[in-house]
């Protein structure tokens, strides 16, 4: 009986981790329903762009007091794993402190958790009031109704929740230590969690323990029930900022990609000596679609960028369709490609992995026409992305699938691309007259 | 009818068998656009006074297809660029010089994947090494006392992370320089990329370059300067749209130097 402790410790872990696991998998699996794309050059500058970007939160601070909390609760809970560390060991053997011999340093590192924690729930607070009672703006738009507002505010709760619980429990303990409890020797700091422990004033040592035991075991099974909670929650970005940032844009961001498959009918098309009524070979692969209509004609880092996402709204913010009350949201279109993802990723589950046609697709269903029209291209969003997103992308890739494979661009720039076409202008001008401009 | 420029075809170059230091790039609104040909003859009146050695394709050029891309044409856009490319490679072009960032932005970029490599430079950046290199000075009293406030076109600013050389090249006019709230990386849009130049903005509260020139506006600017063709008809719309077409001015960057030298 003695070790039942240890073996629900145990099993609780395993449970958590694997979850968690199958749900990674499941995320990598979806992401790798995108096409391919090639990721391998310029190393160095990806490797600054993670550092400089997720680990150094440089975009994050470009909006100060958000970006500050922001590295409250970010550092906060980068840190804090050492002391997770520590429980999950003191769960498994039925330790109690074991990093205690540490001395100072162990004092220290106590303290310091507990200032974080403190930060933490005074970012978190404020997090809250700027969602709940200021309201800004960006929290307020239309696709942050339902799920996107409740679980922004779950994980406000449950980081605030954690918080409340670590340091409870480190007041009980220290109460304990002052009581001379056996196991709980005297080790530790506690320059926040004292001022909880004038509470536990006179309680008997048994609820003391009972406290502190509690505290132990909400906080750890909290933690794990967060971890797979992520999956479901826009707060899969604290495993993904990583990657993303790594994989992110490192060309000039106005630099759009040629498309290949475009690049071989161009080359077919001028070439004088090639047969225009020559049948394609019985073997060749069908002919690739042009842009994107659906998820899977994304790229795979396309897709990454959709699970990413925080719902922050700095894109939609900054573009300057959305700010002239246009329906277009860069936000928007990261989270319907997330969806979407997500309900293809629903069908293969139902269907031994295999994709079902349910009938839908990005386009229409999630994202229509009239949001693609409204872009200027103009990249503010993937300036003001914190992690590196890159909604244009996806904006380009379905305009392309619009004009090319659908002919269904707006009739003004039809007739654009008609007078490029007859013309070499897009306007109905005659190429004779391109240099009047001299003797005018 | 003003004073002859002095501007001679690549085809002429080739006939005297010789090679342009730069090859300068009108592109399509710089060659039609009534407004945007004031601009072309401004940066050519500049090279004349430089005595660059510059050449223009003339009738051979065409569109870029910069705005078939944004608009997601792919095919017409390589096609033009599959064109072009054949043509300059043929002139065996090294440097291009153009007054339009979106022309800068894809020659530059997305050229060189389809077999055209060249050194691209912003008409503010060829001016900068012009006065650098003591081959321009412009010393003119013209501006001083004005303000002015630059707007950052979306294609050489945060496309092209060039914000520097058309704000040394405005201080060099006397003139007041002021920021706008958003600039550099953070300016706004005038409204007209990504082919919406050749549409209806889609149905909103407002037009973004309405909105765009009051962020101008707020710096009680005399002038409004911009570096792209497009730019500067959204700008010029959005003053009319608030009325301030007799008190503030849209000038280039070439414009306001050439202005500077009483060109």
């Amino acid at each position: 009986m003695e070790f039942l402790p240890n073996i629900l410790f145990v099993i609780a872990l395993i449970l958590g981790i694997g979850f968690f696991t199958r749900n990674v998998k499941k995320l990598s699996r979806n992401i790798k329903l995108g096409k391919d794309v090639d990721v391998s050059d310029n190393k160095p500058q990806r490797w600054r762009n993670m550092v400089r970007i997720a680990l150094g939160q440089t975009k994050m601070v470009v909006r100060p007091v958000a970006g500050l909390m922001h590295i409250f609760v970010y550092v906060g809970f980068i840190i804090i794993n050492i002391e997770v560390l520590e429980i999950i060991l003191d769960g498994i053997l039925g330790t109690h402190r074991l990093f205690a011999p540490l001395g100072t340093l162990y004092d220290v590192l106590i303290a310091s958790f507990e200032i974080l924690a403190l930060l933490v729930i005074v970012g978190v607070v404020v997090f809250w009031i700027r969602r709940n009672i200021i309201k800004l703006q960006r929290f307020i738009k239309p696709e942050m109704k339902g799920w996107p507002k409740t679980d922004g505010n779950l994980i406000l709760y449950i980081e605030f929740v954690l918080m409340l619980l670590f340091l409870t429990m480190n007041a009980a303990d220290y109460q304990l230590q002052q009581m001379g409890a056996a196991h709980y020797t005297e080790a530790g700091a506690f320059p926040i969690s004292q001022f909880i422990v004038p509470v536990l004033d006179g309680l008997p040592m048994s609820t003391l323990i009972l406290i502190e035991r509690t505290a132990w075991w909400l906080h750890i099974l909290g933690i794990l029930a967060f971890l797979n909670y992520l999956y479901y929650s826009k707060h899969l970005h604290i495993l993904l900022a990583f990657p993303n940032t790594y994989y992110g844009k490192v060309r000039p961001q106005g630099q759009f990609n040629n498309l290949e498959s475009v690049t071989n009918e161009v080359k077919l098309m001028m070439d004088p000596s090639a047969d225009p009524y020559a049948a394609p070979p019985a073997d060749a692969p069908e002919p690739e679609k042009f842009g994107a209509s659906d998820v899977m004609d994304l790229n795979w880092v396309q897709l990454l960028n959709a699970y990413t996402c925080t719902e922050c709204g700095r894109c939609t913010s900054e573009c300057p369709a959305n700010q002239t009350g246009k329906k277009l949201s860069p936000r928007k279109i990261m989270m319907d490609t997330r969806d979407r993802l997500e309900e293809v990723g629903k069908i293969m589950d139902a269907n031994k992995g295999e994709f079902v046609d349910d009938g839908k697709q990005l386009l229409n269903d999630y994202i229509t026409p009239e949001e693609l029209w409204a872009c200027t291209t103009c990249n503010a969003c993937v300036q003001a992305c914190p992690v590196s997103i890159d909604p244009l992308s996806i904006i380009v890739e379905m305009r392309r699938y619009l004009v090319m494979e659908q002919s269904a661009a707006p009739m003004e720039l039809n007739n654009m691309m008609s007078n490029i076409e007859n013309n070499g202008a897009p306007w109905p001008y005659n190429q004779m007259d391109r240099l009047n401009w001299v003797n005018e | 009818m003003s004073e002859q420029l002095k501007v001679k075809t690549m085809q002429e170059f080739m006939a005297e068998g010789k090679q342009p230091e730069i090859l300068f790039w009108v592109g399509s609104a710089g060659s039609y656009d009534d407004r945007a040909k004031k601009i072309t003859r401004a940066f050519v009146k500049l090279l004349n006074k430089a005595n660059v050695d510059f050449a223009v394709l003339g009738t051979e050029e065409s569109s870029t297809g910069d705005v078939a891309k944004r608009a997601g044409n792919e095919f017409l856009f390589q096609m033009q660029a599959m064109m072009n490319i054949e043509l300059l490679n043929g002139y065996e072009i090294k440097r291009i010089v153009t007054c339009d960032p979106h022309s800068f932005n894809t020659l530059k970029n997305e050229y060189p994947g389809l077999g055209g490599k060249y050194d691209v430079l912003h008409h503010t950046q060829y001016l900068k090494e012009l006065i650098d290199k003591g081959r321009l000075t412009i010393e003119g009293e013209v501006y001083k006392g004005k303000r002015i406030t630059f707007h950052d076109p979306c294609y050489l600013g945060r496309a092209n992370s060039e914000y520097e050389a058309p704000r040394e090249m405005l201080s060099k006019t006397n003139a007041e320089l002021v920021e706008m709230k958003r600039h550099k990386k953070t300016a706004l849009c005038c409204g007209a990329g990504g082919a919406q130049m050749f549409k209806e903005p889609e149905k909103g509260d407002m037009d973004i370059n309405v909105l765009r020139t009051q962020d101008a506006l707020e710096t009680q600017p005399n002038i409004i300067a911009t570096g792209c063709p497009y730019c500067n008809t959204m700008m010029t719309d959005g003053i009319k749209a608030h009325e301030k077409e007799d008190s503030v001015t849209v000038l280039d960057v070439a414009e306001l130097l050439a202005n500077s030298l009483n060109l």
